[in-house]
């Protein structure tokens, strides 16, 4: 075992020496790599995301449909609270919540919705519905871009049947590459990624049993995206 | 896993007088390609894109070890641990090795076909831990002890009855007069059923799409949202992957996922696309506490170079599958082992040797359907050729159609006595022919007139003779 | 401009009408037409069997018989792919034929797309009474990007209805020696094709290449099916007296008669 890692590369590097012959010996290849890897360049970009503001999240919320995701928009975060009681209400769910700690009182007011019960934390697998809020949101297509992290536990985009995303308007962007930069912006040299980065595009489904598709197979089977249209900064 | 790949003609025989999975078959060759023409309509970059994803295997390809080593280097900043195994014992052993390490009971699976190829479950099992596997149809077959039938798809040979009656025989704590009459009442039964085994998991083993050499990210795709259970619940996630899925960058990593859905099952974008970059943080509430890598050979340096160096760009999506008429006619078991379709019939031979395998690459018309919807652009009949040249080399090739095909070789290499042979035939089969147009069956041509007729030559020559004879006398 | 007609072994064997129609055909649209007596089979069984020894001894017989011409035409993709795409790497190792090979690779086509892309034939004076369909052979469509051609030279001639199959791109199950290697999977294959094409309501089948229809036209007889299978170039040529693939000869002239 202890030889596997020497072994391995050692065959990599024969077999590329082999083949590529006398441009692979020298060392260009390798500096175009590590370059490749400090510029972390993006490729092509499909042009379907590159839109204005308006268009751009009305793209966004057609690809979110698309994917069998429900949105509605609300003029502030304050306004949350009572949107995520109305969507409950509407179809017949209970009324209690798991709220992620980076949403929970008192930067929502969620107290003031009376028929929620609302608890904050990560999820168990007791919860009827969650509440997180997304890093960002990709028009490209209607994807949520979700950070782990003590503010936004992974485990509440999973385990309850509902989940709700917040967004802001403000923070749908057009394509996919536009958050990597600003993860990187966000984050310390070398170490921006959180533990998980998830995409969510819709609500889970499975097509397993007679290619006859349901939702729901283990994640949420209704994802519910707030986009919130006033300035707000991420948490 | 033991192949039946030996058995080609016997499995594609079964599967052929088999009517449910015909039904399953069509359902599926019908749905995918037309969805995946949907999505590549509704995006004018696809086929650029197509070339961009393949741009990018390639050069990693021809930077490999650089790659791997700036993979492995970001992983350990992270906090997790990368593992290098030569074969699949090796990583067989060093799984087991983590998993009792952290005194593991249960380790719930998200779909791996590395973890199939290296027969992960049947050697937990031997060693009393219990391997669960997570996405639906990978349980339905682990419960059912078959292999997957299809790598995005693996439970699409069977019938909602068929998972209903396992359902009932493995399932015997439920109540036997329940419903499983619908689809949704055997997800919802499977889903709470792997919800206590999601819940109580010491481990969590997944596969990797693609692994990240800029952060050290492993990149998971699943509908279901099991491959998230699988790694954020337990205490430990380990994640096997084969040498080849590292790319460079998240840009890398995300112009491949446009093409990867798309081409699968024709998604814009599969539902949970998730980067996982080491252990839990400090303050994280949830996630795994200890992050391994098991970075696997098996064959992978052995390809790289030769001659079937560009089916190491294979993402794995099932487009080849999707589109090929042979894997419409007979299904994945056939193939007998682990992978199937067209990227089965160019992988399975190098995996557990030519002569095992040796039906697959000539169970192919070379139609090229495959490498036209490839989204990395394999040239995968060129290389079902490479192993019947292969086949042929080493003398595998059965001795009737080597001495047929030689008998035929030495005739079109001399062309006079081509003519004369010619000549005699089309003469003598014109005549048997005359009154029908064409024969119901014919001495050597069983395989031929089995099924179909045979069309008779029409009377008064060969071309060349008749051509020649009516004096248009040029070019001789 | 010289032509030197390759005119396959499947027609050269089993239907001198389709070689006589081709003739037809390139000289109508004032080529210069040789028929090279030194020719006999391109050597894709041997190749696509993975003997590339005996496939490179007749692949030079090819290139040494048809040297000589502007162009190489053959009434098949089957066979023009083969000159066109697998010739030169069969030379890999022998620098002098695999510039001789790549050669005639590059002056290679196959009959339909040589008349719609090169001649620009516009104005052909075929007529034929049916409605027909028309299969795209694997190597003329994926390998040579014949798919529009046939159906212009097609919509050309008078009386004829062309219906499109659903799955005219789908392989038919032929595949050379696969056919009777794996005679049941052929079967299913080619047994979902003649339902696709029956399925049309067309009363003739076309295509390109001879080794399909000979397999569908097989396959069409055995179910019972009347409709008629020709090769492409009989109906753009005009030369449908004769009987269609698999039919008698007499039959085929009682049934003139009487229409």
């Amino acid at each position: 075992m202890s030889n596997a890692r020497s072994d391995i590369l050692g065959a990599v590097k024969a077999a590329l020496q082999q083949a590529g012959g006398p441009q692979r010996a020298d060392t260009t290849s390798v500096v175009s790599a590590s370059k490749r890897l400090g510029d972390h360049r993006a490729n092509l970009i499909p042009a379907r995301g590159r839109l204005g503001v308006k268009a751009r999240v009305d793209l966004f919320i057609r690809e979110a449909e698309q994917a069998s995701a429900t949105v509605a928009r609300v003029s502030g975060l304050s306004g949350l609270p009572r949107e995520v009681a109305r969507y409950l209400a509407k179809n017949n769910l209970p009324m209690t919540l798991k709220v992620a700690p980076g949403i929970s009182e008192p930067a929502i007011p969620w107290t003031r919705e009376t028929l929620l019960s609302v608890e904050e934390g990560r999820a168990d697998g007791s919860e009827s519905a969650s509440v997180s809020r997304a890093f960002a949101g990709i028009a490209e297509t209607g994807t949520l871009v979700m950070l782990s992290g003590p503010e936004n536990p992974t485990t509440l985009n999973f385990l309850p049947p509902t989940h709700v995303v917040v967004v802001a308007a403000s923070e749908i962007v057009g394509d996919y590459e536009e958050t990597w930069n600003r993860l990187r912006e966000k984050g310390q040299q070398g170490r921006f990624m959180p533990r998980a980065v998830n995409w969510i595009t819709g609500p889970s489904r499975t097509a397993d049993i007679e290619q006859t598709l349901l939702m729901g197979a283990h994640g949420p089977q209704r994802l519910h995206i707030v986009i919130v249209d006033e300035e707000t900064p991420a948490p | 896993m033991e192949s039946t790949t030996a058995a080609f003609r016997e499995n594609a025989a079964k599967a052929l007088g088999d009517a449910k999975l015909r039904d399953a078959l069509s359902k599926l060759a019908d749905g995918f390609p037309a969805r995946r023409r949907e999505a590549m309509a509704r995006l004018p970059e696809f086929e650029a894109l197509r070339d961009a994803a393949r741009d990018i295997k390639d050069h990693v390809l021809a930077n490999l070890d650089f790659y791997l080593e700036a993979f492995e280097a970001r992983v350990v900043e992270a906090g997790g641990t990368v593992h290098w195994c030569r074969t699949a014992a090796e990583a067989r052993t060093a799984i087991l090795r983590i998993c009792k390490l952290a005194g593991a009971k249960t380790v719930t699976k998200g779909k791996s076909m590395i973890g199939e190829e290296i027969a992960i479950n049947e050697h937990l099992e031997e060693h009393g831990i219990e391997p669960v596997e997570t996405d639906l149809g990978e349980y339905i077959i682990q419960l059912r002890h078959e292999p997957p039938s299809h790598i995005i798809a693996p439970a699409i040979h069977l019938s909602k009855e068929q998972v209903a009656d396992t359902f009932r025989e493995k399932h015997r704590h439920l109540s036997p007069g329940r419903s499983l009459d619908e689809p949704r009442a055997l997800l919802d039964e499977a889903r709470n059923e792997l919800r206590q085994k999601f819940i109580g998991a010491d481990v969590g083993l997944t596969g990797a799409n693609m692994l990240i050499a800029e952060t050290g990210s492993i990149v998971l795709v699943t509908n279901e949202g099991n491959a998230d259970l699988t790694y954020s619940l337990p205490r430990v996630h380990i994640v096997i992957a084969s040498l080849e899925k590292v790319v460079p960058t998240l840009e890398d990593a995300t112009t491949i996922l446009r093409v990867l859905a798309r081409s699968a099952t024709g998604q814009e974008m599969s539902v949970y696309t998730t980067f996982c970059t080491g252990p839990k943080r400090e303050g994280d509430l949830d996630g795994p506490e200890a992050f391994h890598v098991v970075l696997l050979d098996n064959g992978r340096t052995e390809m790289l170079g030769g001659d079937f160096h560009e089916m190491l760009r294979c993402i794995r999506c099932g487009a080849c599958l999707n589109h090929c008429p042979i894997y419409k006619a007979i299904g994945g078991h056939a193939y007998g082992w682990v992978y199937s379709g067209p990227m089965g019939a160019v992988l399975i031979p190098g995996l557990i040797g030519l002569e095992e395998a040796g039906h697959l690459p000539n169970a192919s018309t070379l139609c090229g359907k495959c490498e036209d919807v490839c989204p990395v652009r394999i040239p995968l009949p060129r290389m079902l050729r490479t192993w019947r040249q292969r086949q042929f080399e080493k003398r595998l090739t059965s001795s009737v159609s080597r001495s047929g095909l030689k008998f035929w070789s030495h005739l079109a290499r001399r062309p006079w006595l081509y003519r004369l042979v010619a000549d005699i035939a089309v003469a003598t089969l014109a005549v048997l022919g005359r009154s029908r147009g064409r024969f119901r069956r014919l001495p050597l041509a069983g395989g031929w007139t089995k099924l179909r007729d045979l069309p008779a030559p029409e009377e008064g020559g060969t071309f060349i003779s008749r051509y020649h004879r009516a004096g248009h006398g040029d070019g001789a | 401009m010289t032509v030197g007609l390759f005119v396959t072994c499947l027609v050269d064997l089993t239907r001198p009408t389709v070689g006589f129609a081709t003739v037809k055909l390139l000289r109508d649209a004032g080529c210069k037409v040789s028929v090279p007596k030194a020719q006999t089979c391109c050597g894709q069984p041997a190749y696509n069997s993975g003997d590339n020894p005996d496939a490179r001894a007749i692949a030079e017989k090819v290139i040494k018989a048809f040297e000589g011409f502007d162009y190489v035409v053959a009434p098949s993709g089957s066979c023009a792919g083969m000159i066109r795409h697998h010739y030169p790497s069969l030379f890999a190792a022998d620098p002098e034929m695999a510039s001789r090979a790549t050669a005639l690779a590059g002056r290679t086509f196959e009959l339909v797309s040589f008349l719609a892309d090169v001649l620009k034939v516009e104005n052909l004076e075929a007529a034929y009474d049916g409605t027909a369909t028309y299969h795209d052979s694997c190597s003329s469509l994926r390998e040579m990007g014949v798919k529009e051609q046939p159906r212009a030279l097609l919509a050309q001639v008078k009386g004829m209805t062309l219906t499109e199959a659903p799955e005219s791109e789908t392989c038919c199950g032929f595949g050379g020696l696969f056919c009777v290697k794996y005679p049941d999977i052929s079967g299913h294959m080619v047994d979902a094709k003649v339902d696709d094409i029956m399925a049309t309501g067309a009363d003739t089948l076309l295509a390109g290449d001879l080794g399909c229809l000979m397999n569908i036209a097989g396959r069409l007889h055995r179910r019972g099916s009347k409709i008629r299978v020709r090769h492409i170039a009989e109906v753009l040529a005009g030369m449908t007296e004769g009987p269609p693939l698999g039919e008698p000869a007499e039959k085929g002239k009682r049934l003139k008669e009487a229409g």
